[in-house]
């Protein structure tokens, strides 16, 4: 197939078209306003519906609304408007409403700045909205994989019914690549797979059939049922869903872990310090929920490995889970800059040096 | 035996939670039998209709109303409906929501979804108070109404006069009918009867946003037997709160 130069943002809203994706709710905000910008021409071409909501609180309850008839909904946004939106989430998780989120995460707190970051992973992977719920979420480090992942993420949205999230950061939305483009999916609605949809019910019908797009569970027996059937949506996500790329781990003594776009310059970190005869891997996560903690243990925890630096563009978000994996068996280093500076390749060698002096 | 009167089959068995009094049982009533009416009369098409609860007295609507139904996050039913409504133009879609979930939280939400014009139906139940959590003060609550956070009554000086909603939407451009209704007579049931089905009507002609605001009481929060509480009503939320049509372009 043919490679096309497409922007990030562009290709990642073709993307979600070609895998279905018919209604598109969302609110301007950079470095992710080419995803709306792109969905305004793209949707009417392909029958489908691009809709400016009124803010993110709206936009991800028009998701709620259209993603409960059981069509293919997208919403995008970046951090302080993905912020907002964590009211919606956590509804759309309670009503176990298959949907894919977008952030494209700038620097933060607050309205931080507006270039790339990846200040947002504690918000995407440890909760973010109110209740114990989880979002299937991805970091794609390229445009390539974003693309690839969009091809699957409404139909994992769908076997789950979890919300997905993209947790991307600005750089990937805003860089130009060639990519190969997927064909189109024919998605239509199909009650009999959805039967938990608003499809058309009518009196007479099957109650049990009745679409219901609920999240409320007022007593506490079924609010512990309801919690079990997405605890266990959970746990066969965790078991079957997690994704990682190890790079040149087989016989790394230092470890390089880093997710998104900082885990590329991380390889060419490992590649150039190989060249000088330094044994250097790195592993990175591809879905960061549910988080491939085995197999992040299996690579950095090898007999021959000395060291652990893990870099992001934060103050260490990731790095607690990488801690979590470890388990305290291996020195972890951390490196970051959390103005949205991200680290050059010199920056991550010279770490690893010093690491490597100290010991 | 002829069968003079029955349960309208666009609500479920379920029974009402609501308080002895309580006028949102009514209200359900009126919106339930209009949408039967219609699919009675061959203009609407069972199956097609979708309801979205609020969060408030009437959050389990959702078990209430005989069709596909949501329940909404507080105040956010109007964009709710919004996306329901785009992936399914062809059905009847309506909100049903609080003072507290629409004049308040849900102020952005109610607002944009008239201004764009979405062709939805609010039905929109002024209690001038927030029930469900005990009788707070609403940006409904009249000036001078004790509420357990306006202990002394409300004052206007430091909260601000209680909102007339319907007056507000009536001058956003994409509205095409608002009217107020109270339930407190059989005149008044008739009259909001009558316009519910009204403003379905026009969804069903696929005109613009309509809202039933419909007046109605909580004698449970206002400390009131139900008989003082339609009293009460009848003697301070009506002159506040004028009923009638406040726009309709059907009748220009
Ligand atoms: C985000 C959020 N804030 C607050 C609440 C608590 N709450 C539940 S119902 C309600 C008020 C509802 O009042 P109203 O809309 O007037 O409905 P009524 O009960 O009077 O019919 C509030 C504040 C909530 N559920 N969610
Ligand atoms: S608290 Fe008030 S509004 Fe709620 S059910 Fe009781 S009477 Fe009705
Ligand atoms: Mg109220």
């Amino acid at each position: 197939m043919a490679l096309t130069l497409m922007k990030g943002s562009e290709a990642i809203a073709e993307a979600a078209i070609r895998a279905g994706a018919r209604f598109f709710f969302g609110y301007p905000i950079t470095p992710q306003t080419e995803i709306p910008e792109y969905m305004s021409e793209r949707m009417p071409e392909v029958g489908g519906c691009f809709l400016q909501a009124e803010s993110e609180v709206a936009a991800i309850n028009m998701v709620y609304g259209a993603a409960g008839t059981g069509a293919r909904v997208i919403t995008s946004s970046s951090s302080p408007g993905v912020s907002l939106k964590q009211e919606g989430i956590s509804y759309c998780a309670g009503a176990q409403l298959p949907c894919v989120i977008l952030n494209v995460m700038r620097g933060g707190p607050g309205l931080g700045n507006i270039q790339a970051s990846q200040g947002d992973y504690f918000q995407g992977v440890k909760g973010g909205g109110n209740g114990d719920y989880h979002l299937l979420t991805y970091a794609p480090s390229s445009v390539q994989e974003a693309i690839d992942i969009m091809m699957f993420a409404f139909d994992k949205a769908e076997k789950y019914r979890m919300p997905v999230l993209f947790l991307a950061d600005g750089i990937i939305a805003q860089m130009m690549e060639p990519v190969e483009m997927p064909e189109m999916v024919d998605y239509k609605v199909d009650p009999e797979k959805k039967p938990w949809a608003c499809t058309g019910w009518k009196p007479g019908d099957d109650p049990a059939k009745r679409g219901v797009i609920n999240s409320i569970f007022i007593d506490t027996e079924s609010l512990s049922e309801h919690n079990e059937v997405l605890q266990e949506q959970y746990r066969l996500a965790k078991a079957n869903e997690q994704m990682w790329e190890c790079y040149k781990t087989e016989d790394a003594e230092f470890i390089i872990t880093a997710f998104g776009t900082v885990a590329r310059i991380g390889k060419t970190v490992v590649d150039q310090m190989r060249a000088e005869g330094h044994k250097v891997g790195l592993f990175r996560p591809i879905t960061v929920w549910p988080y491939p903690y085995d197999a992040l243990k299996a690579a950095c925890c090898a007999p021959q490995v000395k060291g652990i630096l893990d870099v992001e563009v934060n103050e260490g978000q990731m790095l607690e889970d990488v801690k979590l994996a470890v388990e305290g068996q291996k020195p972890i280093e951390f490196f970051g800059h959390f103005g949205s500076q991200f680290p050059t390749t010199g920056e991550i060698r010279n770490k690893i040096l010093e690491m490597k002096e100290a010991m | 035996m002829a069968v003079v009167f029955e349960r309208t089959k666009m609500l479920t068995d379920k029974q009402f939670h609501y308080c002895p009094g309580c006028n949102h049982g009514i209200i359900h009533r009126l919106v339930a039998e209009s949408i039967d009416e219609l699919i009675q009369e061959g203009k609407l098409e069972a199956g097609n209709v979708m309801g979205v609860a609020p969060v408030g007295c009437s959050v389990f609507a959702y078990d209430y109303f005989n069709c596909d139904m949501y329940e909404a996050a507080h105040g956010r039913a109007p964009a709710v409906a919004t996306g329901a409504k785009r992936a399914r133009p062809g059905t009847l879609v309506f909100t049903y929501q609080g003072d507290g979930d629409l004049a308040s939280i849900g102020t952005a939400e109610i607002v944009h979804a008239a201004h764009r014009g979405e062709k939805i139906v609010t039905i929109f139940v002024n209690n001038a108070i927030y029930g469900m959590t005990g009788g707070q003060m609403a940006p409904t609550t009249l000036v001078g109404q004790k509420t357990t956070t306006s202990p002394h009554g409300r004052d206007e000086a430091w909260c601000g006069a209680p909102i007339k909603m319907s007056e507000m939407l009536s001058e956003v451009p994409g509205s095409y009918y608002i009217e107020r209704c109270a339930v407190n007579t059989n005149a008044n049931i008739l009259k909001t009867k009558k316009a519910i089905k009204k403003a379905f009507q026009y969804q069903l002609e696929g005109k613009g946003f309509c809202m039933i605001e419909v007046l109605s009481t909580c004698p449970t929060n206002w400390g009131l037997s139900p008989v003082e509480a339609m009293k009460w009503l009848e003697e301070n939320m009506i002159p506040y709160y004028p009923l009638g049509v406040k726009k309709d372009k059907g009748a220009e």
